[in-house]
């Protein structure tokens, strides 16, 4: 489904991805862990067509397309999904608005018909129940004076309703008690299924407690310096990322 | 090419075949006051960069023609004013074409008993009492040369009097059309409103033209709100792109009285607006806000004034600009608190956002208070388009423009939510939705 070749970006003229190389295929859950400054919501910034951070070497293919000709809303509209680090407040503009108009744009770019108002109601109930959102967060503006649990529920919440093909979780855990991460992790367990794959971005193993990954990638100084399965996620736990980059270290000079 | 004439030489020499040109609105007082007007204008200065006033609105590029004086009727179709009527919104609908009222093209309906919506030319012959009570006399227009001009060239312009008691349900929705082909015209449509004590009406004054051709729109607009009256305004202008745009309204407002202005403009090559609202008596409450959204090279200022001349009033006044490409934007917000004006409370906001790097606002908050017990605040705010919220929008799908005007829509949504009639607000949210899908 995705394929990252060789990935280099620069931001302002710094280097922050080094030569990333992911293959996710459809069905998989990929972690995605690091330690702070790795690169690691850069890629998913330059996945979901940040238009300030440059790409200076390597490729990305979506589904056989190359994903860095497509504009940010074309991406979402072929599958992709970035549930943000830092939601955005959108003062003026309410939850319903943004995706009752998201919707019908990517259902006209794939050739289908707008939903009726009544159809669309009935998605956004049923995908409300799965985050545990009460009706009138509908009416409210898109994140404005959201606590930081709403936020990421929003986030999820959003993904429920767009239903893509490629998730990008970017840190949804961080800053999240126990409770809410297990409401964030069950909607997207919920969303699992064979046609689609999920990338979890993640600082701590313990979301990976409620979402098991196929595959754990270690990301540091913009390179993934090392790939296991869910057991590495722990060994990270237990060790630290010392541990990984002293062992980098190692690999660029071996 | 032939020479231009000195604009106010101009309107002096043009004014003999505009009073021969006059039927039943030639009274002797009409003539004496647009006699005296033509003597003010002779005599007031045209304002330059020099004049505080005027300090960043250039009106040189209007003073380059000569604008001829309509004195003939033009014909506009149904079909063309229909298209700018608000949908499933009954409403009485008066037409001016050109600057006169235009019958074929109007039309009211049932009235409660002693309203008269129509034409002040009509208002001249038919209800002179009216007129002479209330026409022309907040004496701060024989000192602005604009005005005075218009006073001098009063002919028509729309007339509405709601006798005590009386509400006005229906909305009142006046068109003002220009339609020329080559020629350059000047329109001045003199409005006067008169809400009784008790009274209460909706007032639409909407400005329009058929084509994007050079013509100048000067106009006046009078409302008198009595005691404990309700007036709700809305002024919205879609005019030509090359149009030059000067407008002046003057508010009276007594006890108890409450009176709200929204006035909305796409603007035109050069607006100006002036609008003044004073509180003669205690108890009332004023709303003045707005919403300009301009682009190329167009200039529009807009000047308010809210006198606090009595105690215990309010008001509340929020502008909104939105400047694209080479646009200029000037908001002046005067707000005067006179010593007698105890327990006033004036809350002023200006909120403006620039689309472009060359597009360009002067805002300027004024506010004079010489009363020890009053609430006043003001500020003023001039940013950017939000690129996270936007790159947040398309990151769900949609489009960069859409992206764009949602978040216009949502920058401009204070002012626009604040409009009571629903069929308004979704006219303008078609208009923001069309000028950014462009």
């Amino acid at each position: 489904m995705l394929e990252i070749k060789n990935l280099h970006v620069n931001i302002n003229g710094s280097k922050i991805l080094n030569g990333v190389n992911l293959k996710v295929n459809a069905g998989e859950v990929h972690a995605l862990m690091g330690p702070n400054g790795s690169g690691k919501s850069t890629l998913a910034l330059v996945l979901a067509g940040r238009e300030d951070y440059k790409v200076t070497e390597g490729e990305v293919l979506y589904n056989g397309k190359n994903l860095l000709d497509l504009s940010p809303e074309d991406r979402a509209r072929e599958g992709i999904f970035l549930a943000f680090q830092y939601p955005v407040e959108i003062p003026g503009v309410s939850n319903v608005n943004l995706l009752k108009t998201a919707v019908n744009e990517i259902r006209k770019y794939n050739g289908e018909e707008e939903l009726d108002a009544i159809d669309f109601l009935d998605l956004i109930k049923e995908k409300m129940k799965l985050v545990e959102l009460d009706q009138s967060f509908l009416k409210r503006s898109v994140n404005e004076g959201f606590s930081g649990g709403e936020k990421k529920r929003n986030e999820i919440f959003q993904m429920a309703v767009l239903n893509p093909r490629l998730a990008i979780l970017d840190e949804t855990d961080s800053g999240l008690d126990i409770d809410a991460i297990k409401v964030v992790a069950n909607g997207v367990n919920k969303l699992r299924s064979k046609d689609n794959a999920t990338i979890v971005v993640t600082h701590y193993q313990r979301l990976l407690n409620y979402i098991i990954p196929d595959f754990v990638h270690v990301l540091y100084n913009g390179r993934i310096v090392k790939s296991g399965g869910k057991e590495l996620a722990m060994e990270l736990e237990e060790k630290g990322y010392d541990w990984i980059k002293n062992g980098s270290e190692e690999v660029v000079s071996g | 090419m032939k020479d231009v004439i000195n604009f106010k030489e101009w309107f002096l020499q043009k004014h003999n075949t505009f009073e021969d040109s006059l039927n039943g609105e030639n009274t002797y007082l009409m003539h004496q006051i647009r006699k005296e007007a033509l003597e003010n204008f002779n005599e007031l200065p045209l304002p330059t960069l020099k004049d505080e006033d005027w300090r960043y609105t250039n009106i040189s590029p209007l003073l380059k023609y000569n604008f001829n004086i309509v004195t003939k009727d033009a014909k506009i179709s149904n079909d063309t004013i229909q298209n700018y009527r608000f949908n499933n919104l009954k409403s009485h609908l008066i037409v001016f074409v050109n600057g006169q009222f235009s019958a074929e093209n109007s039309k009211l309906l049932n009235l409660p008993n002693g309203v008269v919506i129509g034409s002040l030319s009509d208002a001249i012959k038919n209800n002179p009492e009216i007129v002479e009570k209330y026409f022309n006399k907040n004496t701060t227009n024989n000192h602005q040369i604009f005005a005075a001009l218009s006073t001098a060239y009063t002919k028509d312009g729309a007339f509405i009097y709601v006798p005590e008691g009386k509400i006005v349900e229906d909305p009142i929705h006046i068109i003002f059309i220009t339609s020329s082909k080559d020629e350059k015209i000047i329109t001045q449509p003199r409005n006067l409103f008169i809400a009784g004590k008790n009274s209460q009406l909706t007032i639409i004054e909407h400005y329009i033209s058929d084509k994007e051709n050079i013509y100048f729109t000067n106009a006046v607009t009078e409302i008198i709100v009595n005691e404990n009256a309700v007036v709700d305004h809305v002024k919205l202008q879609e005019e030509s792109k090359n149009a030059f745009h000067i407008a002046r309204m003057e508010v009276g407002q007594e006890r108890n009285s409450n009176f709200t202005s929204h006035s909305i403009s796409l603007g035109g090559a050069l607006t100006r607006n002036n609008i003044n609202a004073l509180f003669n008596d205690e108890g009332s409450e004023c709303t003045l806000n707005g919403l300009f959204l301009i682009e190329g090279e167009q200039l529009f200022d807009v000047h308010t004034l809210i006198d606090h001349a009595k105690p215990l009033c309010n008001s509340h006044e929020h502008y909104i600009g939105i400047l694209d490409n080479k646009a200029r934007g000037v908001f002046n917000g005067k707000v005067l608190v006179r010593p007698d004006a105890q327990k006033t409370n004036a809350f002023q906001k200006n909120k403006n956002i620039i689309l472009s790097d060359q597009a360009l606002i002067n805002t300027k908050p004024e506010l004079e208070i010489f009363a020890d017990d009053v609430k006043c605040s003001h500020g003023a705010t001039i940013g950017q388009m939000d690129e996270e919220a936007k790159f947040y929008l398309r990151s769900r799908g949609i489009a960069d423009k859409t992206a764009t005007a949602i978040l216009i829509r949502a920058f401009s949504s204070d002012v626009i939510k604040s409009i009571k009639i629903k069929q308004i607000r979704n006219y303008l949210d078609e208009l923001l939705s069309k000028r950014f899908s462009q």
